[in-house]
């Protein structure tokens, strides 16, 4: 390949002084201090998550109070790494949501083994299981890494239905049995 | 009789020529083409009704001049088929010789998408609270035959969601087809003919007759036959999603007509036991007594410890401790009608090695009745006379053994599976002998124990019954037994080691046939392997003039059995 050898060129009188390249410097540094900031100072401060991130799986409450799962194990079936451990249950009879018959006695999801997939979510009939804008969880062993049904319903929190379909189906039973039916 | 292929007919099923068995219906035609014809009312072992409507289908017969006789031939020199201008139902359509039927015209279709649009207009979307999920006829045809939205914008029907139709039925209405095959089954096979639909139109409604319930012994077999979730168990409901269940081919040891189950289990845990279809047996059935037999599989009191007087040990020492004692002599061995073929083989050959003073085994009987559950409840006394075990049928109670231990004939006891002190052998005739004990829980029996062996319940091991009809079936570990607690064959193997160094201790079941096959001439040519999934018929001519208890089952009689032995040893 062929080059050119250049000779370096001598360095000036105001070059030697170095005093022209340290105001370059200061002057990018004092910039910068003037712009405005964008680190964050975290943990201090938190960013702003977008709509559409997974993070954390989460159980949630439709704005009555109910639980939403009925634990239909579909989210246990798909999750790829088997984070999810459902104990299914019966309403009892004499329960305000009867006619759901169904709810998790347990419902488990272990945090050390979720990948934040979100397959859970997409599969849910119910729209009952969510992944929340948390990302970073700690804990001192692997057990307490393993969110119980109560903790996942405490950080999951409510979700507003959009169908109410168990509230159709009563709805439904009720008009049918004043028109003599059922 | 004809000659079986002249019991055979040609069908086409889309122009495709098949030998099906004259007398089938065109579902089971369908099904021998490797086609399927979707179905909800038809089921094999019930009477056609046809009120569901699925299996439509285009029939056509090939056409013959009437006057002559002579085949109608198209241009291309080919029988003209004269295809009936509207669908017709398969399962109500024997198979004719040259009928031609169309599976998947676009007229089927059509009249299936129709049938699906009816059935689904007042379904429930139950899907995520239903058990039948993942096993549903319904879900599987909507997937193939549905639209995907509903056209229906009223109110749908509204019927009872939580009937207890008996103390193991649960009903819900909505689900329900109205496919009377729930109906027919307590009508035509457990003869007790308690359900019925009321009302009309959409409101019909399956319910009991008034003041009846569904609580025969076989109700649950109307949960299985239920194309769709409206008959559950009660006992299986909500515990488990049919799709984590691996179902494991097993053998019902409620009785010796031996029926063929699946045990369905997730993570070494039984959750339901279903039947399995053998036609030579027990068809699709079973009855509900057996289905509660995994039950003490899980249960707290089962014994974990290989143990020599009190003390832990390995099943090495215990073995040797056990042959130590055997070979003192004066042995009695009481073998099991619960143990495996291969297990009272092996104990056999345990028994001739120590010279014991008799071989015993204790019989369990109940009533029989008439359709799957026999008089014998022992799964395996057949077993133990093609094995050599015993040559008479077993007695309720070892009232001979308790005599030869009080004189002191008899030093030392060996059982296999028997609680001694539930047949006679009080516990301080127990105290008295040297007791060796293989069981799976604790009883009293294990507590005097001398050496103790914990062994497997049938479903934690593999290995084989002869039922009643001399029918040998074999079973499949379904989950795994406690933690460190060798199959039973290993056990007695090492025992026989032990007793006789020469032998070598078998490791699995195809080693133990290998030497049953030669040594047993009624199971030359037997092998683990070979055994076919209806089971093989044995030869059980030669015990055919004991005083077997069983009365007339299905797919069993004692005369017509005894006759045919007669027979073959003529
Ligand atoms: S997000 Fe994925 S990995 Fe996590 S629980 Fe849901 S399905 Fe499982
Ligand atoms: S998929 Fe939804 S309804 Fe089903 S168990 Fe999971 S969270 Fe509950
Ligand atoms: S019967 Fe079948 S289609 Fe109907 S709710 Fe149950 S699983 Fe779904
Ligand atoms: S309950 Fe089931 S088996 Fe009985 S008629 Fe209804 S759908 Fe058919
Ligand atoms: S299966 Fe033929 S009509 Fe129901």
């Amino acid at each position: 390949m062929a080059f050119k050898q250049l000779a370096r060129k001598p360095l000036n009188w105001a070059e030697r002084t170095y005093l022209p390249q340290i105001i370059m410097g200061l002057k990018i540094t004092f910039w910068n201090m003037l712009k405005k900031k964008v680190t964050l100072e975290y943990p201090d401060v938190r960013p702003v998550i977008p709509n559409g991130y997974r993070g954390i799986p989460t159980l949630v409450k439709d704005p009555k109070g109910r639980e939403k799962c009925v634990s239909c194990q579909l989210c246990e079936f798909v999750c790829p790494p088997k984070a999810i451990r459902i104990q299914p249950g019966e309403i009892p009879e004499d329960s305000e949501n009867a006619h759901v018959e169904k709810a998790p006695k347990e419902f488990d999801i272990d945090m050390l083994r979720c990948i934040y997939c979100g397959f859970c979510q997409e599969v849910c009939p119910e729209e009952a299981i969510f992944l929340q804008k948390v990302f970073s969880l700690s804990g001192y062993s692997r057990e307490e890494m393993v969110f119980p049904k109560a903790k996942l319903y405490e950080l999951g929190g409510t979700y507003p239905d959009q169908h109410y379909k168990w509230e159709k189906k009563r709805s439904a039973a009720e008009e049918n049995q004043a028109n003599g039916h059922g | 009789m004809k000659e079986p292929e002249n019991n055979f007919i040609s069908v086409f099923i889309d122009e495709e020529e098949i030998l099906v068995p004259s007398g089938i219906n065109m579902v089971e035609a369908t099904r021998l083409a490797g086609k399927e014809m979707p179905h909800y009312c038809y089921h094999q072992k019930l009477s056609v009704t046809g009120n569901c409507r699925m299996c439509l289908m285009e029939y056509g017969m090939p056409l013959t001049d009437r006057a002559t006789g002579e085949p109608i031939l198209d241009r291309r020199g080919m029988q003209k088929i004269g295809w009936l201008p509207r669908p017709a139902i398969a399962c109500a359509t024997k198979a004719l010789p040259g009928i031609h039927i169309r599976t998947d015209s676009e007229l089927v279709r059509e009249c299936r998408n129709g049938v699906m649009e009816f059935l689904l207009i007042n379904h429930p979307l139950d899907c995520p609270i239903c058990d039948q999920a993942g096993e549903c006829s319904l879900q599987e045809y909507a997937s193939d035959y549905g639209r995907g939205y509903s056209r229906f914008v009223e109110n749908k029907n509204v019927k009872p969601k939580r009937t207890r139709l008996g103390p193991r039925v649960m009903l819900d209405d909505e689900r329900c087809i109205l496919c009377s095959r729930c109906i027919r089954f307590c009508k035509e096979i457990a003869k007790d003919d308690v359900l019925g639909f009321i009302d009309r139109g959409s409101y019909s409604t399956l319910t009991c007759f008034p003041g009846r319930s569904l609580e025969n012994n076989y109700s649950l077999n109307t949960v299985d036959i239920c194309p769709v979730g409206a008959l559950t168990s009660i006992d299986f409901r909500f515990k488990m999603r049919v799709w984590f269940l691996k179902e494991t081919a097993s053998i019902c040891t409620e009785s010796s007509v031996g029926v063929n189950t699946l045990a369905g289990c997730r993570e070494g845990k039984i959750y339901r036991i279903t039947p399995r279809r053998n036609d030579e047996v027990n068809d699709t059935w079973m009855p509900d007594s057996g289905r509660i037999l995994h039950n003490p599989v899980d249960s707290d009191d089962r014994l974990v410890h290989y143990t020599i007087d009190g003390k832990h040990t390995l099943v090495e020492e215990a073995a040797k401790k056990a042959a130590d004692i055997l070979s003192k002599g004066a042995v009695a061995v009481v073998g099991s009608g619960r143990a495996s073929v291969e297990e009272q083989y092996l104990l056999r050959k345990i028994a001739s090695a120590v010279n014991a003073v008799s071989v015993s085994l204790v019989s369990r009987t109940g009533e029989g009745d008439g359709l799957l559950i026999s008089a014998d409840r022992n799964p395996n006394v057949r077993g133990a006379l093609l094995t050599g075990l015993i040559e008479q049928l077993p007695h309720a109670n070892l009232t001979n053994l308790a005599t030869d231990v009080e004189t002191g004939k008899v030093k030392t006891i060996l059982s296999l599976g028997e609680d001694l002190t539930q047949c006679g052998l009080g516990r301080d005739l127990l105290e008295k002998s040297n007791l060796i004990y293989f069981g799976t829980h604790c009883n009293e029996t294990g507590e005097v124990a001398h050496v103790l062996f914990p062994t497997l319940t049938v479903f934690e091991k593999s290995g084989s019954f002869l039922n009643q009809q001399f029918r040998l079936q074999t079973f499949h570990t379904a989950v795994p037994g406690p933690a460190g607690i060798r199959p039973d064959i290993d056990s007695l193997g090492k025992l026989l080691h032990c007793l006789d160094p020469e032998t070598i201790p078998p490791s699995n079941t195809v080693d133990i046939w290998a030497s049953m096959s030669s040594g047993i001439p009624q199971f030359a040519g037997v092998s683990v392997e070979n055994i076919p999934k209806t089971g093989l018929l044995i030869d059980g001519s030669q015990w055919a003039q004991l005083p077997f208890i069983e009365g007339k089952s299905l797919h069993y009689d004692p005369a017509t059995q005894q006759s045919e032995a007669m027979n073959i040893s003529k």
